[in-house]
């Protein structure tokens, strides 16, 4: 019987699986790809590690770091997983399937850090006809950065978020021509450096605008594009079309949690990811969650921290037979507020909030009224993900709820 | 003749709007900083520019097909261009280790940053 296992080898699960390996526990780590680190090996951008390392690394080697100390933990990779049985809170199997075999394993606890899965064309409301040429942008990067083949010349980008931005370069590096960036919000997606990117290689940004159509014989041939009111609703008239043979979606990630809503898991609609307490477990106990399949992380160093919170969470549940906190206060979302974990906390540890505003303001409170704690902050920004340290001794000020909130500085 | 650059300033998140009004080559103006670290940066920008730039390089025998590259300093963004057509022609052939240089550029180091 495992004591850990940690279905999903990147960021989230590797820093789970080392940190529980620390902890003195036996651990199964699962990918089913056939390399670990999930999106890292193809993020080879620099950008990653400055809190978690200490350094600037590229994706790939931040991946690095994490699979060179993975002694003493059993690794399969080519490894899918099917079905997890909660048997019971404390025993439950996970099947899964590999080049050995379907296995059926025992484990006191799971680590869930499946990552997320991008939103394709037709989720985003593109129609049209059905030819090749049509990629989100981690396939697209797959391609280019793992198999070295380009995916077209006449690139037209949908949204400006960091991934968005970052393949939007890498494009024009490698001699493709990006046309336009096209962005359904009236500000840009991605972090000010990324949109750098744009002056950098003149590539022009659409804001309020959205790709509705594509067109082509075969292969993409020219997509329409149209802009968008303050309610986004679309402004007849406007429409016109821009030449292209591929289009890259980058329309954002949605957390992988089939495996964990198939046995009941209650998720959380605004983060996409499972409602969990300070130990980041979900609502079924020694079931946890790291990582982008908790919500959608900007840095890895959270995705990896996030790891580190759980397998101490799943040592905790070991120990003790449960996560034993007696007492959950709900954390609230207030105004500018769209989503927040975790969601339960208990006062007896100090927990790192990770929280998302709905729309960007300047000059700022961040304020949780309940426990008489405010924060001062120059801006804030969708893009931005906020992560705030509450002490224990602040949690137990609260009686059942503590409302987090975005307000103007008075 | 004047020309007025504005940026986003990416030193920290406070992301001050920062214009720079050049004449002739020579900086006549600049405003909207907060904060000395970001004029520099502005100065820095408008005068020499530099990039890290990433790419991968087709790798024989190896894992993955490729192997991830990096500058292992900022170079000028105007030679940007020049080491991509010099790294379109580089080849490697596995084992290769992260941190290996794999070529040269007018003195910074490629280095390698995925196994391969
Ligand atoms: S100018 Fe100074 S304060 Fe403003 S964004 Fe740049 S570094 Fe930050």
């Amino acid at each position: 019987m495992y004591d850990v296992v940690v279905i999903g080898g990147g960021p989230a699960g590797m820093a789970a699986a080392i940190r529980a390996r620390d902890l003195g526990l036996r651990v199964l780590l699962l990918d089913d790809n056939d390399y670990l680190g999930g999106i890292l090996p193809q993020c080879i951008h620099p950008g990653f590690g400055i809190h978690y390392f200490k350094e600037e690394l590229t994706g790939p080697e931040f991946a690095y770091k994490l699979m060179s100390n993975l002694e003493g933990v059993e690794v399969k990779t080519s490894a899918r997983v099917l079905e997890i049985i909660n048997y019971s809170d404390i025993e439950k199997f996970v099947v899964y399937t590999s080049p050995e075999g379907v296995k059926k394993v025992p484990t006191r606890t799971i680590i869930y850090a499946a990552g997320a899965r991008e939103r394709h064309a037709f989720e985003i409301g593109i129609v049209g006809d059905r030819v090749s040429g049509i990629y989100t942008a981690g396939e697209a990067q797959t391609l280019m950065d793992i198999y070295g083949i380009m995916p077209g010349k006449e690139i037209v980008i949908v949204g400006s978020g960091d991934v968005g931005l970052i393949m939007a370069r890498r494009f024009s590096l490698e001699g493709a021509r990006v046309k336009a960036v096209i962005e359904l919000m009236p500000y840009p997606g991605g972090l000010a450096r990324n949109i750098m990117i744009l002056r950098d290689f003149n590539i022009p940004l659409y804001l309020s605008h959205k790709v509705v159509e594509v067109r082509g014989r075969g292969r993409v041939e020219r997509v329409k594009v149209v802009k968008v009111d303050e309610n986004l609703r679309e402004i007849p008239g406007s429409e016109f079309w821009i030449k292209a043979d591929t289009l890259v979606i980058s329309a954002g990630l949605i957390p992988n949690v089939r495996l964990l809503s198939d046995i009941g898991v209650v998720i959380d609609p605004s983060t996409g990811g499972p409602v969990v307490n300070d130990r980041l477990e979900t609502s079924i106990p020694g079931i946890f969650v790291a990582g982008n399949a908790l919500l959608i992380n900007d840095l890895v160093d959270y995705v990896a921290e996030q790891g580190e919170l759980a397998a101490e969470g799943a040592k905790e549940f070991i120990d003790n037979g449960g996560i034993l906190s007696k007492h959950w206060i709900k954390i609230e979302k207030g105004e500018n507020i769209r989503l927040v974990a975790p969601h339960y906390v208990s006062g007896e540890r100090d927990v790192w909030l990770y929280a998302r505003v709905r729309r960007p303001m300047e000059n700022v409170v961040l304020e949780f009224p309940e426990i008489g704690k405010r924060i001062r902050l120059p801006v804030v920004k969708p893009a931005e993900m906020l992560r705030i340290k509450l002490r224990a001794k602040e949690i137990r000020e609260a009686e059942n709820k503590i409302t987090i909130r975005v307000i103007e500085n008075d | 003749m004047t020309k007025v650059y504005r940026f986003t300033c990416i030193v920290c998140p406070l992301s001050c709007t920062i214009e720079v009004e050049m004449e002739g080559g020579k900086i006549k103006d600049i405003k909207g900083y907060t904060c000395p670290r970001g004029k520099e940066w502005a100065i820095e920008e408008v005068i020499n520019p530099k990039r890290v730039v990433m790419s991968v390089v087709p790798v024989e025998g190896g894992k993955l097909p490729t192997v991830s590259v990096k500058t292992e300093r900022p170079i000028p963004k105007d030679k940007i261009p020049e080491l991509m057509s010099m790294l379109a022609k580089i080849k490697v052939k596995a084992p290769v280790k992260i941190g290996d240089v794999i070529a040269e550029f007018e003195g910074v180091k490629i280095i390698a940053t995925r196994e391969a």
